[in-house]
């Protein structure tokens, strides 16, 4: 008798390996173009970090060469920098008056 | 800021048309350059009681004995006056079309350093020094200069020169669009940017004397008035745009372009909050 687990497993084990890569890939270009919007969107606010931009050519360069776990990373790792200087932007736009000498 | 400042600027130019009393009177509550150079410059003078008044402009060197040793040693040959010489060759040498720098300035571009940047009422925007090299050079079919080295530092060292000692004379005039750019610099100098979350505050108003690694901070208050000038740091000259974009990158922020009108908007602010104080570019820093 076969466990469901175990079916599982032999499955997932002989599925081939472009049906992974597939959806890696899917998965890695949908999580670039949100980094880029919102690097995009820091770069409109003119206040673009250099490491949101060193992170999103990573994450590029790493996807046209197939290496999709690294080009996920980078791409995560530019949408939080992105969101951070956004947020940034936003809080200062009143938070700066705070610091004005009186 | 100044497109959050550009529709209340408007309106409230519209209103001082029709009703001028509570325009101006709004204006004045929103904007206040003579209050804020009040307490500016109030700032600096009571944290640092022992600083000559007149001797801030020499920034980092107001604050600390033995690089002001340093310097001193370094003003009998100074790093810039090959600058000078550059400068005031480009200041004489005519353009394609016979005229020279000395045509676009008051009193032939001699001694005005210090009224610079001003608000140009016709233009409807600030005019600093480099702008408006640059304008003289596209207005008479030249091509611009780069607004960070080079020629512009040439020009800009060799004209500061034909003004040292002599007082900052900036103007706010009471006008909407004046009150915006300048209110747009003051925003741009407080608010905090780049990776480091630093304001040029930061570093310039809540700790000038102290080190960041080894270099010791300049005081906000008479830091404009030694632009243009050479950094051991950049082995050359520089302009003031070039020490902008060069903040910025500092605190891992990604550079305005070169003739972004924020940094003739905080370049305004700043030579504003220094009235009074003498002219002493260009200046040597570390």
């Amino acid at each position: 008798m076969v466990s469901a687990f175990a079916r599982t497993a032999l499955v997932a084990l002989l599925l081939p390996a472009s049906a992974v890569l597939a959806a890696s890939a899917q998965e890695t270009k949908e999580a670039y173009s949100a980094a880029k919007a919102l690097s995009d969107k820091a770069a409109a606010n003119k206040n673009q970090w250099p490491a949101t931009l060193t992170a999103l050519a990573a994450a590029k360069a790493a996807i046209e060469a197939g290496r999709h776990d690294e080009a996920l990373s980078k791409a995560k790792e530019a949408e939080a920098l992105a969101r951070a200087s956004i947020e940034q932007t936003e809080r200062e736009k009143t938070a700066w008056k705070d610091a004005v000498i009186r | 800021m100044k497109a959050l400042l550009a529709p209340a600027a408007g309106l409230a130019l519209a209103l001082s048309i029709a009703i001028p009393g509570i325009a101006d009177a709004w204006a004045a509550e929103m904007v206040d350059p003579k209050a804020d150079l009040k307490t500016f410059q109030a700032y600096f003078y009571e944290k640092f009681p022992n600083v000559k008044h007149e001797d801030f402009v020499n920034g980092p060197y107001s604050m600390d004995e033995g690089m002001r040793k340093q310097w001193e040693e370094k003003e009998e040959f100074p790093p810039y006056d090959f600058a000078i010489e550059k400068g005031k060759e480009l200041f004489e040498t005519p353009f394609k079309n016979g005229k020279t720098f000395a045509d676009c300035f008051e009193n032939g571009g001699i001694g005005v350093r210090q009224n610079f940047p001003r608000f140009d009422l016709k233009l409807g925007e600030v005019v600093t020094l480099e702008y408006a090299v640059n304008r003289c050079l596209t207005e008479n079919g030249e091509t611009p200069y780069s607004y960070v080295k080079d020629e512009m530092a040439a020009v800009t060292a060799y004209m500061a020169s034909t003004s040292r000692g002599k007082p900052f004379a900036i103007d706010v005039p009471n006008d909407p669009r004046a009150l915006a750019a300048y209110e747009a610099g003051k925003q741009y100098f407080y608010t905090r940017r780049g990776q480091l979350n630093f304001s040029c505050a930061s570093c310039h108003v809540q700790n000038p004397g102290n080190r960041i690694r080894a270099e010791v901070l300049a005081p906000a208050l008479g830091i404009t008035a030694a632009l243009p000038i050479y950094r051991s740091e950049w082995g050359g000259m520089g302009t003031a745009t070039r020490r902008y974009m060069s903040c910025n990158s500092q605190v891992r922020g990604t550079p305005l372009a070169p003739d972004d009108e924020l940094y003739r908007d905080v370049d305004y602010f700043l030579s504003f909050m220094s009235n009074g104080l003498p002219i002493s570019g260009p200046g040597a820093r570390p």
